[in-house]
Parts: C-alpha cells; sequence; structure tokens
C-alpha cells in the first residue's frame, strides 16, 4: 500500500515543481524584457547590501511592530522549510521522521519549531487584526481595492493553516507515539502541540489520530506545494526576489539619476564638440512609453514588491491628496508586464493601443518632487523614483506633452541659462 | 549688504593671472530670487570673512540643468551640462561651493559622466569644514538659547546623505535644536523638486509646503533653518499660509552663520 502513497507524493512533488519552474522561467523571461542596465560592478558591496536589506531585514526596523511580527514569519519561513525538507524525504521513501536519528539535535529543533510554527500563527493573526480591524490607512489605498487585498488576505490565511495543520500533526503524532504504534518512533520535542496531544489521545482511537497525522501531513505538504505555485501569480513573489532584487540594488547616491547616452551623443554633435560619434545610429526613442523600455532592473522592482505601501504612506504627494502613489507605479508596471507577458505567451501581438501610460496617468506622474521618500522607504530597495522619470522623459521627449509652465521654464532655462524669464545678462546683478 | 563686498568672477582673477582656491556657484536661485539672493551675500560675507581666493562666475554661469533633468528634457539637460562644462573646465576650475543642494547634487553626481570632474561641496559642508579647522569662530551669537529647527531638504539628505553638518553647524550657534518628527532620511519634501516649483501642483487636499511649514510652526520654533533656496521659497510660503510671518522665520544656514559672526 506505502508505494501508492509514494508514487502519489513523487507525481505531486514533480508537477508543483514543474509548474513553478515554469512560472518562474516566465517571470524571468518577462523581466528579461527590460533594457539591459549593467549592475554586475562592486560585488562585495552587493552581497553586504543583499545581507544587511534582505537577510538581515535592516530597513523593516524603521516600523518596530510589522518589523517584529514580520521578523517572525520571515524566521519561520527560513526555518520551518528545514522540517520540509525532512516532509519530502519521508514522502519519497516512505519513512517517518527520517532525520530523527540525530537525536536530542533534533528533539530542539522540532521544539524550535513548534514555538515558531505559532509564532507565525499569532503574527499573521495580528496581521490580519491590523489590516482589516486596526485598518492601518495604508492597507487602504485607492490601488488596494479588489485582487490586491485577497491576495494579502490569502496569504495570510494559508499561512495560519498551514502552521495549523503542522502543530496538528504532531499533536496526533505525540500521541500515536504515547500509545506506541510502531511506525511513529519516539521522536522530537513538542512543546507546542504537547499542549493539547494528551487530550488528543483521550480523545481520540488509534485509527483516527493516524487518520488525522495523515491527513495533516498531506495537507501541510499539498498546501505548501500549491502556495509555491500560487507565488508567481502573487504579491507573495518578494520572498524569492527580495534577495536578488536587494543584490542589485542602485550603489550611487540617490540623486544621481542616469544621463541617457544616447542623448550625449546627440548633443554633442548638436554642439559640434570633436568627441561626438557622427557615424552613431540615431535613438529609436526616448524615455518609457512602454515596460520594454523601463530596464530589467525596473521591471525586477515590479515582481519584488509586496504592496506593503511604506513608499506610499511617505510620498509627500499622496499624503497632501494627489493622485500619485509610487506602490501604484509598481504594482500597474506590474500588471502592464503580466499582460505583454501573456500576449507573447499566446503568440500575439503587442498592440499600439495599450503601453505602460494606459495605467499610469499624467497627472500621477507630474505629481511627483522626485524626494526619494519611496525609494528610501522600501524595505527591497525598489526605486518608483526612477520608473516616474523615465516616463517623463517619454511624455516630454516624444510627445511634448509637458504641463504648459514646464515647457515655459524649460524655454527660459535653454535662452537665458536660468527658469525664469531674466536676461542672463542680470544674473551678477545681485554683485551690484 | 550694508558695505558693498565686492565680487570677483573667475574671468577678472584670469585676466590678473590668477585663479580661485574655490569656485562658488551662485545657482539661477541665489542670482534672480530676491530672497535667496540674501543667502548668496551671506555666504558672500562668510567667504571674504575668512579670506579665502574665491570668484563666481558671473554671467558665465547658466542653469545646472537640474529642472530640465527631474522633468524628463535631457536634451536640455545635457546641453546646460556640457556648455558649464566647457567653461568650468577651460578656467580649470577644481573645487566647487554652492548654496543649492539641486546645483550641488547635479554637478557632483550628474557632471562627471559628461566629463565635469570637480570636488563639489555644499555650503553647510563647508561650513562645517570651516568651524572644524577654527577658520569660523563663534562665541554665542544673537541666536543663544533660542528654538530652531532644521528642515532636511531632499536633495541634501536623501540623495546625498549629508544629514549631520547642518546640524554641526547648527550646534554652535548655541541655539535649541528641535529636531521635527519627519526629519534626516524620513524627512518630509518641501514641495519644490522634481521640478514642482515651477509649475501649479496637482489637485489634492492640501500644499505639501502648507504640510511642512505646519509641522515645522508645530515643533514651537521660533527660526525653520533651511539649506536650500527653494525650501526657502516653499517654506516662507507655507508660514505666510498659517499666517505666522511674524514670529517664524525662515532662515538659510549662511545666513544664521553670518549674522551670529556679525558679519
Amino acid at each position: 500500500m506505502h508505494w501508492i502513497a509514494q508514487l502519489i507524493f513523487l507525481a505531486v512533488l514533480g508537477t508543483a515543481s514543474y509548474f513553478f519552474y515554469r512560472n518562474v522561467s516566465r517571470i524571468r523571461r518577462n523581466i528579461l524584457l527590460g533594457r539591459d542596465e549593467d549592475r554586475s560592478d562592486q560585488k562585495s558591496l552587493r552581497w553586504k547590501t543583499m545581507l544587511r536589506v534582505a537577510f538581515g531585514q535592516s530597513k523593516m526596523a524603521a516600523r518596530p511592530i510589522p518589523f517584529i511580527l514580520h521578523f517572525v514569519v520571515y524566521a519561520g519561513f527560513l526555518l520551518i522549510n528545514i522540517e520540509v525538507l525532512e516532509i519530502i524525504i519521508d514522502g519519497i521513501f516512505g519513512t517517518h521522521r527520517v532525520l530523527s536519528f540525530m537525536g536530542p539535535l533534533y528533539d530542539i529543533a522540532i521544539g524550535f519549531f513548534e514555538i515558531l510554527a505559532i509564532g507565525v500563527l499569532i503574527a499573521c493573526a495580528l496581521f490580519l487584526a491590523r489590516r482589516f480591524i486596526a485598518r492601518i490607512p495604508r492597507f487602504h489605498k485607492a490601488e488596494m481595492k479588489g485582487w490586491p487585498t485577497r491576495d494579502a488576505t490569502i496569504i495570510l490565511v494559508s499561512e495560519i493553516v498551514l502552521m495549523t495543520a503542522l502543530l496538528l500533526m504532531n499533536g496526533a503524532d505525540q500521541a500515536l507515539q504515547q500509545i506506541g504504534n510502531n511506525h511513529y518512533i519516539a521522536a522530537g520535542y513538542f512543546p507546542v502541540s504537547g499542549l493539547f496531544s494528551d487530550a488528543m489521545l483521550h480523545g481520540c482511537s488509534e485509527n483516527t489520530l493516524i487518520l488525522i497525522e495523515r491527513s495533516c501531513w498531506w495537507f501541510h505538504i499539498l498546501g505548501i506545494l500549491l502556495f509555491l505555485n500560487f507565488l508567481p501569480y502573487s504579491k507573495h513573489f518578494h520572498i524569492i526576489l527580495a534577495f536578488p532584487n536587494t543584490y542589485y540594488s542602485n550603489l550611487n547616491p540617490k540623486g544621481r539619476f542616469t544621463n541617457i547616452s544616447s542623448v550625449t551623443n546627440e548633443v554633442k554633435m548638436m554642439l559640434g564638440l570633436p568627441d561626438a560619434d557622427t557615424n552613431a545610429p540615431p535613438p529609436e526613442s526616448f524615455g518609457a512609453k512602454d515596460v520594454q523600455d523601463l530596464t530589467w532592473k525596473n521591471l525586477m522592482d515590479a515582481y519584488t514588491c509586496t504592496e506593503c505601501g511604506r513608499c506610499t504612506s511617505v510620498c509627500p504627494a499622496n499624503l497632501t491628496g494627489k493622485a500619485l502613489s509610487p506602490r501604484k507605479i509598481m504594482m500597474d508596471t506590474r500588471d502592464r508586464l503580466e499582460e505583454v507577458g501573456n500576449l507573447l505567451d499566446k503568440k500575439q501581438e503587442i498592440t499600439p493601443d495599450k503601453n505602460l501610460h494606459s495605467y499610469i496617468s499624467k497627472e500621477e506622474l507630474w505629481a511627483c518632487t522626485t524626494c526619494n521618500a519611496c525609494a528610501e522607504a522600501c524595505p527591497v530597495n525598489i526605486d518608483p523614483l526612477n520608473i516616474i522619470v523615465q516616463m517623463r522623459q517619454y511624455l516630454v521627449m516624444e510627445k511634448s506633452e509637458a504641463p504648459n509652465e514646464l515647457n515655459m521654464m524649460f524655454s527660459n532655462v535653454e535662452n537665458n541659462g536660468a527658469p525664469w524669464q531674466f536676461p542672463a545678462s542680470d544674473r551678477d546683478a545681485w554683485t551690484r | 549688504m550694508s558695505e558693498i563686498i565686492p565680487v570677483p568672477t573667475v574671468a577678472e582673477l584670469v585676466a590678473k593671472g590668477e585663479s580661485p582656491e574655490v569656485l562658488f556657484w551662485v545657482g539661477c536661485a541665489g542670482s534672480f530670487d530676491e530672497r535667496a539672493q540674501k543667502i548668496t551675500k551671506a555666504m558672500v560675507k562668510i567667504l571674504h570673512h575668512i579670506g579665502i581666493r574665491y570668484a563666481i562666475l558671473g554671467n558665465e554661469e547658466s542653469c545646472t540643468g537640474d529642472p530640465a533633468k527631474r522633468a524628463g528634457n535631457e536634451f536640455l539637460f545635457q546641453m546646460q551640462a556640457m556648455n558649464n562644462i566647457a567653461i568650468l573646465n577651460g578656467y580649470g576650475i577644481t573645487k566647487i561651493i554652492t548654496t543649492c543642494p539641486h546645483c550641488f547634487n547635479t554637478l557632483k553626481n550628474e557632471y562627471p559622466d559628461l566629463g565635469g570632474n570637480y570636488e563639489v561641496i555644499h555650503h553647510s559642508q563647508y561650513l562645517q569644514q570651516l568651524i572644524d579647522s577654527g577658520q569660523l569662530k563663534f562665541e554665542g551669537g544673537e541666536y543663544k538659547g533660542k528654538k530652531i529647527t532644521y528642515h532636511d531638504s531632499c536633495y541634501l539628505g536623501r540623495a546625498n546623505g549629508v544629514y549631520e553638518a547642518p546640524r554641526k553647524v547648527l550646534e554652535k550657534l548655541d541655539a535649541e535644536l528641535i529636531e521635527l518628527k519627519r526629519c534626516r532620511s524620513n524627512g518630509l519634501c518641501c514641495g519644490a523638486g522634481g521640478a514642482q516649483i515651477f509649475k501649479e501642483s496637482e489637485k489634492g487636499t492640501t500644499e505639501i509646503h502648507h504640510e511642512r511649514a505646519g509641522e515645522a510652526i508645530a515643533s514651537g520654533a521660533g527660526i525653520i533653518a533651511a539649506n536650500c533656496p527653494f525650501c526657502m521659497t516653499m517654506l516662507r510660503d507655507g508660514v505666510k499660509h498659517h499666517n505666522r510671518e511674524s514670529d517664524v522665520e525662515v532662515l538659510d544656514l549662511a545666513e544664521l552663520v553670518a549674522n551670529a559672526n556679525d558679519l
């Protein structure tokens, strides 16, 4: 009989891994639709940044309560996955608690995982309470309506259910160990499930206990595999991309905006500078019309965003009631990229009637003060401002659609060397 | 300015066969905006007082291109940048001081790519250096014991991580420094950056500078210290909006230092 279970387990594991691989490859392809940008320099600083910001969660600390709650869930994710490894080995080989040969070390690990599991459970419940009872404002901005809120709820509820299954499984296991069932070897230390395993022992028959233990075991691992495959469709994908995304962080001062090199050559030619490359082909376009015009890092940013809204909650434009929300910039970029990806999957043409500007309005783009509060606040070093500026470049240089006052400012700079209409010859008037 | 201090241009120095130790980059606001001119003059008094050989570009200076770049006009930005770089390099300028964090950021971070490599210092950093080296000596001065709050500009703070220098300068005033709730890397923008100051703001519930000035006024400080001529405009406008211009003053670091030294 056992081999049937093993076979089913292998088939499920294989299918889940295949779909996860396929979805991740698809996201990778979508990210690489972006423009090239070299972020391969300063490797040791990049590793340090990743260790500090993603692994060490350094930027989360700015808000202590979510920092602590998130840290518990994060530690749970990292460490309880060690137990998943055991579950997978057991599933494939039909063994039970295969790692228990480690003795006291195993007991300590299981005990620790149990404490983490209850911690994760409580943290997720508190997260739900923050979202839906305390109604923290950043979770209820306009862009959070519909799927984003459902997405968050699915994640939190799933984690609660998974942790409950894990603890119930351990409780039944312990009861079976006490009965002396041959398959359930005495192993593990259960500080949390031990609290209710006695009740299970007295309240259930041996067969019921086995049924509970087996169904929770299957539910837990199937749940995890399902959750794994939910990730690529969810904001929760940050648990993976947070690491590469911080590795590829912008290491320059935040105030330094990239100079467009194709413009440099054009300007050099206009000014008749000797080092202009007169044979260079004229640039195809300027700024970002659609997601493919953004850099791959902008696109990775979009897939990394977990919609926490720290950016929006510190954005001066958003704080004063403007339409701009840096989080929405990231969500729109991802949505548009998904749309383009879907067209590619179906081998359909990307029609010119729709682009990133169909998602992000001019009103949003022109409300930005480029203050960098969004980029500073992001716990995984996402840079919404960079996308805003590239989209402005498209509006100005391709469409000539800057607000009228800015066009006046441009012509003042061009003609008078100052953004106001003063004659350049009066620049030193203050000295006289 | 009671006494007129002659401000040399680089061209004048070069004509005499000299060159400046440091270029004072005045910026558009510092040159044309009436209120910002006072910051410029305060800085000139300080430079004159310490006796450094400085000069300005005068009418050879032109906008760094910052507002054009932030507004998406990369062409105009690079035109401005390359023209400015040609002049700066032509004079062999190596060190630049500026009272505008936007000029500071652009010259320091965005010019090197285009061939303009200079040591660029914001005046808050320069003032701190002068204090540290003992070239500027303070003896209490008129701000002793007064409540001063400090507004971090985005382009000095978050954009370039300069948070300490301006605070060190303020410490020297012997005033009571009141930090705003949103300060340093968490500082709230004044609303001017990204070329916003040159246009009406988008529809919203309030103005950013009203919000920021309100926060500064609520701190109870009689003086809001600024480090940027654009923040200066926004904050003064905000203070006016709250009808508090009679008891809340916005002053630049250069003005505070010049006043404290009776310059």
